[in-house]
């Protein structure tokens, strides 16, 4: 094109650039914490610390599993996440069914709590978890904590399994029943497809809570160690490069889980 | 009634909570459709027709009343035990199923041999016409054929019964009318007793073997298209089904006098109301013959429709009259506005209302 064009034009060329430089600074912005990390899992350190660059290997790679106590932290890590995933899944759905769906008493104060807990500062609800625990006379470990992490992530099934079910047209419950379907069969064959998305992005959201969370763990772990406790604990000493590597991994499941996620919402469209 | 009927209610009446408030949708409604037949749930909206449907399906439950279906009080039978299947008016096909898995859908829920269900689900989808179209997504399809899918997935279980709650108010003018005639073929070919919700009088007259006329709650007539058209049991009826005149008055001697003319009520005295349909009534200039109703009048207005003209025309004590006279001899109106006018209709085309 010629260099004569209207100025409007100019101006929206120049918007376009900015635009574009806007939106790689947000990326990299976004991005670098993650590129270090897989970075410097390849470092070829020689101290305790890792913080500046020696050269490249893949000896953390081989010697992934050789910190005994890293390894177990990361095991429960995962068996927590899981487990708490599972039963936070189970449990926020059918109440965001029950608050999307039906009226009953003490609706409003459900739909208060749920909200209160996702803005309920995690220091507060670590202590006052604590407390209750010491009061009751529980024994803290693992349960404590998955019941800790159930409590924070609930909240996010919830909201995102009652924002599926309240657009759900309510007649298509009703034609399944109307063909012969029972209950159960109802829920399993209309019900749970169409809340699927929601229940799915929640237990996502679950999983992500749990396996990196500090601050509520770190009150009701008793002598459990997990994944972000055990490193926290090592940043005096030095973080090992095997942590860099299993950060790399887990992320590395996270983008492989995202993506197979987005093509099939492609596939579906 | 003679026989059984396949379905049957019972002073039914349906009472909602909302907000403190009690709402009758339905208030006391006793009727009974025979197996077999095309019948129509016909009224405004609000009226009560799909509370009423929905309480044949199952979806609700009588607050007084009986519902028999096939002669068994259905009452506390869900609707996954009752032997009739309902087509929704938004279609609630399946989002995540294909149009054969959606059809198939009841006969899976039968636990029924897949040889069978490949059998049945692909004769349905050859009578609906969408043989070709079985692994689309409903919303691959158009309305029309959307319709045509919820038609078959309730009629492949051959239900005893089959509940339509305004199958046909998603689609524009044209389709209708096709699938007007469409569904008529469909419920000759297979046989089964159709329930038809609607609120368009020109389809319940076309398409039913019978007519339920509702109005607020209750059931204002109940019989065949030609006798709720020719002999409405009420203002209401005579009002809702198509145009009508309404002329009220106190007749002495089988005569109505009024507008300057005589009404023939034959065998009436007393207080009367008269329905008179607009296409019965001639106008003219001429005094018309004693056995003949007949009324003077002023043309009000005159409006030119195509095949036939509509006059308003004032009689002296103010009530209007509409008259529908077919363009059979030439283009001209028989009378203009402000010309004064004999309407006169034969004595039997004025019906008392209530009779
Ligand atoms: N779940 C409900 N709660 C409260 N009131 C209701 C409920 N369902 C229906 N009603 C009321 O009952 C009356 C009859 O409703 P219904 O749906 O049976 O009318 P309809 O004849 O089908 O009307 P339309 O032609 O508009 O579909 C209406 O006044 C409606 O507001
Ligand atoms: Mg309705």
């Amino acid at each position: 094109m010629s260099g004569e064009r209207p100025v409007g034009t100019r101006r929206a060329r120049a918007g376009d650039r900015l635009l574009h430089l806007y939106t790689w600074l947000i990326i990299i912005w976004l991005s670098s914490p993650i590129a270090v990390m897989i970075m410097f899992g390849f470092n070829d350190k020689q101290s305790k610390s890792n913080t500046t660059w020696q050269g490249f290997t893949l000896r953390w790679y081989a010697e992934l599993f050789e910190l005994s106590d890293l390894t177990t932290a990361l095991l429960n890590s995962l068996v927590i996440a899981l487990v708490s995933t599972a039963l936070t899944v189970v449990v926020g759905t059918m109440l965001g069914l029950a608050l999307g769906r039906h009226r009953f008493r003490g609706k409003s104060v459900t739909n208060f709590l749920i909200f209160a807990a996702i803005s309920t500062p995690e220091l507060v609800m670590g202590a006052s978890l604590l407390s209750l625990f010491v009061s009751g006379n529980v024994p803290r470990g693992a349960v404590t904590i998955v019941v800790a992490h159930v409590l924070f992530s609930l909240s996010f099934v919830v909201v995102t399994v009652r924002a599926r079910i309240v657009t759900l047209d309510p007649s298509l419950e009703e034609a399944a029943r109307d063909l012969g379907a029972t209950a159960w069969g109802t829920f399993r064959q209309v019900t749970l497809p169409a809340i699927m998305p929601g229940v799915l992005a929640g237990g996502m959201l679950a999983f992500a809570l749990s396996i990196d969370d500090y601050v509520v763990t770190s009150f009701v772990n008793g002598s459990t160690v997990t994944f972000p406790l055990w490193i926290v604990g090592a940043v005096k000493t030095g973080v090992p490069a095997q942590v860099n590597v299993m950060g790399t991994l887990i992320f590395g499941v996270g983008v492989l889980i995202a993506v197979g996620n987005a093509v099939a919402a492609r596939r579906r469209a | 009634m003679t026989g059984l009927s396949a379905i049957e209610l019972e002073d039914v009446v349906k009472e909602y909570h909302s907000h403190g408030e009690v709402v009758q949708a339905v208030r006391g409604v006793t009727l009974g459709i025979e197996e077999g037949e095309f019948f129509s749930l016909l009224g405004p909206s609000g009226c009560g027709k799909t509370t009423t449907m929905r309480m044949i399906a199952g979806f609700e439950a009588p607050t007084k009343g009986v519902v028999r279906l096939h002669g068994q009080d259905v009452t506390g039978v869900p609707p996954n035990k009752r032997d009739i299947n309902m087509v929704f008016q938004s279609y609630a096909l399946f989002p995540h199923l294909s149009v054969w898995d959606n059809v198939a859908f009841g006969l899976r829920q039968r636990r029924t041999p897949k040889e069978e269900i490949d059998r049945r689900v692909g004769e349905m989808l050859e009578i609906v016409d969408l043989a070709e179209r079985g692994r689309r997504m409903p919303r691959q399809l158009s309305g029309g054929q959307q319709q045509r899918v919820a038609l078959a997935r309730a009629l492949v279980n051959r239900p005893r019964a089959l509940l339509l709650d305004e199958p046909l108010g998603a689609l524009d003018l044209k389709l209708r009318q096709a699938m007007q005639i469409e569904l008529k073929r469909i419920q000759r070919e297979v046989g089964i007793t159709f329930v038809y919700v609607t609120h368009d009088q020109g389809e319940a007259l076309t398409m039913s073997d019978r007519i339920a006329v509702m109005n607020d709650g209750v059931v204002e007539q109940l019989a065949g298209p030609r006798e709720i058209y020719e002999r409405p049991a009420s203002a209401f009826v005579a009002g809702f089904i198509g145009t009508s005149n309404l002329l009220s008055g106190s007749a002495t001697g089988g005569e109505l006098a009024i507008g300057g003319g005589r009404v023939l009520v034959p065998g009436h005295d007393g207080d009367v109301t008269v329905t008179v349909r607009p296409e019965k009534i001639t106008i003219g200039t001429d005094e018309p013959a004693r056995d003949c109703s007949a009324v003077r009048g002023t043309v009000a207005e005159v409006v030119y429709l195509g095949t036939y003209n509509s006059y308003a025309v004032s009689l002296a004590d103010g009530a209007e009259i509409t008259v529908f006279q077919q363009n059979v001899h030439d283009a001209t109106a028989t009378a203009e506005r402000g010309d004064s006018v004999w309407l006169s209709w034969r004595a039997q085309h004025s019906y008392v209302i209530g009779s």
